[in-house]
């Protein structure tokens, strides 16, 4: 931090938060250390409750570590939070930030003279960033009366208004169909692209997105960080093993049912299981890691006892959610069920107490159940 | 696509160093961007020729004909459509500013003013100059039809001193709504309250429609804590010059000092609020819209 122009875009050191929540204190971060450098667009993937958006928080200057250290480009969150927020902007996912009365255009001019730019200047970079994120025909529309998607591309226009140097999205596809969410996705990758050092931290807990988007990501549970690289890197984890998709119309005794049986080293059910379709027609995906690919052999057989029928089968290229089910022993939306030792590093204390909070905000799918 | 394409100037370090000049024209900007929407949105609903037109129309016409058939001095009539053009600024302190920042929590704007490079406080002054543009119309149409419909006349002797009560007593006004408005955010639920218990008596007891110096001197020091009954006594005092005998109460040259005193100590609390504000926001985690 001696050399100011060297200093990495996000450096976060030890940081811990915790919140004072009624029956018991909240640790929504249990220690982070993280470093992005200039030009990165770094995705921190987790479930619901892992604590990103508390670390969003932080870097934003708009909540203080308990414990630890926080700087962007070099400024310190804590002391020098005026400059940081004159360099940075932020986005959030199903945001509804401003006045439904306003035009698109008025609401963005509003926008753009909290960053101090002129009159006309503001009227200009909201003519233009309306134009690049395609929302020319809605100028003139009331902003209640975008639909999901254009309220936020006008959300991520608002977010470029002052031209930052990093940007922060918190779940900016949450909630948006795919087309939307595939145009706010290109226009961010462009953005970034356009001129060297735009930094963006991107919070998801969309796999695809993740992987699609970051250049390195960091996989966040519980206020950890558990992994962080590559998507590639994150991925060759768990190439080693032999992972299958299975699904099952059926699975008497869940997961662990499985996880039991020989060769398995983990079986977890997947939160892209058909959940929804009714109660007796339901079906379970479970992602099923093996010693080697000669035990599904014994799996299958074993199926009939469980009272399941295979529905379909199929072999895993990995994906990050196997890296996350590998790291943490449950799937993304599961409650753990795990076998044999847990390859992760022990939890601490802090990171059990997170735990028991969670239960408040219940993460497990009704499949598991 | 030239817009995300702009060439970023300098370095994140040197676009992060702005001198006084461009903080300070940030800020004036930012007053002038929250005012806007007030100032744009209000006649956008229809609905804005009941509210600023034919509500405080007909309020103000039911007290003129409460007054006449108490067979009240003429004068009389005059202090309730002053008093009903001020309600107009009142009104929008105590419910719309006041409740402002607590919207604006909820909808998450609340966050990201705290987030961007200006001071809140030019964040609230904009709304409260907002907010005062918007009641000046209906604060207008009240004294129109006042003059207009039921004939009132103002003797004015001292125009300057008039004009100077009369924006001292919406700088306390707003003064009062910019500190009310962190102090709702701050108290939540229990805020309403406040403003249930400021809204009703205030009617009467601040002399909107009732001479404060008929209240004694009691009551009259109880009232005084609020600017409007402060800044109306000295405006009554003013445009019905001689009109009114001894009322009672201080000469409008020390109400105007009182005035200054208040607009000061207001805008000076309201600083220090949303100072504890954001300081229990960053400590707390109290400011984001989903953890109340
Ligand atoms: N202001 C708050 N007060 C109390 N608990 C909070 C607050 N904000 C977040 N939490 C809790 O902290 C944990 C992390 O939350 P969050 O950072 O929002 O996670 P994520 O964004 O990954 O879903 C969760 O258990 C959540 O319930
Ligand atoms: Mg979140």
């Amino acid at each position: 931090m001696s050399e100011p122009h060297l200093a990495p875009a996000i450096d976060v050191r030890g940081v811990q938060r915790v919140y004072q929540a009624k029956p018991k204190d909240v640790v929504a971060l249990a220690g982070v250390d993280l470093r992005v450098e200039p030009g990165e667009l770094f995705g921190l993937l987790g479930p619901n409750g892992a604590g990103k958006t508390t670390l969003i928080k932080i870097l934003t200057t708009l909540l203080l570590p308990t414990a630890g250290t926080a700087s962007v480009f070099g400024f310190d969150v804590a002391a020098d939070a005026k400059r940081i927020r004159r360099i940075m902007n932020m986005v959030a996912g199903g945001e509804q930030s401003g006045y439904g009365i306003l035009t698109v255009r008025e609401q963005l001019w509003m926008f753009s003279q909290f960053y101090g730019l002129g009159r006309r200047e503001g009227w200009r970079r909201v003519d233009e960033l309306i134009e690049a994120v395609g929302l020319a025909e809605q100028r003139v529309q009331r902003v209640s009366e975008l639909s999901t998607g254009q309220r936020q591309k006008m959300n991520l226009a608002r977010g470029l208004l002052n031209d930052p140097w990093i940007l922060f999205l918190d779940e900016p596809t949450l909630g948006l169909d795919v087309s939307a969410a595939r145009t706010v996705r290109e226009l961010v990758v462009e953005w970034r692209a356009a001129v060297p050092g735009r930094t963006v931290l991107l919070t998801t807990h969309y796999m695809a997105e993740a992987d699609e988007l970051c250049d390195r990501l960091a996989i966040v549970d519980r206020g950890r960080i558990l992994a962080e690289g590559t998507p590639v890197e994150l991925k060759r984890r768990v190439q080693r093993e032999s992972v299958f998709r299975l699904e099952l119309d059926r699975l008497a005794g869940g997961a662990a049912a499985l996880a039991a049986l020989p060769g398995v080293v983990r079986a977890a059910t997947m939160s892209d299981g058909a959940g929804e379709v009714g109660r007796e027609r339901q079906s379970v995906v479970v992602n099923l890691v093996l010693d080697d690919d000669a035990a599904l052999g014994g799996v299958v057989g074993a199926l009939g006892g469980l009272g399941a029928r295979i529905v379909a089968l199929q072999k895993s290229e990995p994906s990050l959610e196997d890296v996350f089910v590998e790291l943490v022993g449950r799937g993304f939306d599961d409650e753990a069920v795990h076998h044999g030792e847990r390859p992760g590093p022990p939890p601490a204390t802090l990171a059990e107490m997170t735990h028991d909070t969670e239960e408040a905000e219940p993460l497990g799918s009704e499949v598991t159940r | 696509m030239s817009a995300l394409a702009r060439p970023a100037a300098g370095t994140p370090q040197a676009d992060a160093a702005w001198d006084r000049r461009r903080v300070f024209l940030a800020n004036l900007r930012s007053v002038g961007g929250r005012a806007y929407p007030r100032v744009h949105g209000l006649f956008r609903e229809p609905s804005w020729v009941l509210f600023e037109i034919l509500l405080p129309f007909l309020t103000t016409s039911a007290f003129v004909f409460v007054y006449r058939a108490l067979q009240a001095p003429p004068e009389y009539v005059g202090f309730v459509v002053l008093g009903g053009a001020m309600t107009a600024f009142w009104l929008n302190v105590i419910w719309m500013m006041a409740a402002q920042l607590y919207w604006e929590k909820d909808q998450g704007n609340l966050e990201l003013y705290f987030a961007s490079p200006v001071d809140m406080m030019s964040v609230l002054f904009g709304m409260a100059v907002g907010g005062l543009i918007m009641s000046s119309t209906r604060a207008a149409v009240v004294l129109a039809v006042g003059a207009v419909v039921y004939g009132v006349t103002f003797t004015v002797d001292q125009w300057g001193l008039l004009l100077l009560v009369f924006f001292l007593t919406l700088a306390a006004l707003y003064g009062l709504g910019m500190m009310l408005s962190s102090l709702f955010v701050l108290w939540g639920r229990e805020a309403w309250h406040l403003t249930q218990l400021l809204q009703e008596p205030v009617y009467f007891v601040s002399g909107l429609n009732f001479p404060v110096g008929r209240l004694g001197f009691l009551g009259a020091l109880a009232v005084a804590l609020i600017p409007l009954a402060v800044g109306l006594d000295a405006m009554r005092q003013l445009a019905f010059a001689g009109a009114l005998g001894p009322t009672g109460t201080p000469p409008p040259e020390i109400e105007a000092l009182i005035l200054v005193g208040m607009a000061v100590t207001f805008t000076w609390m309201a600083r220090v609020m949303l100072r504890i504000l954001e300081r229990l926001a960053r400590e707390k985690g109290r400011l984001s819209a989903r953890w109340r």
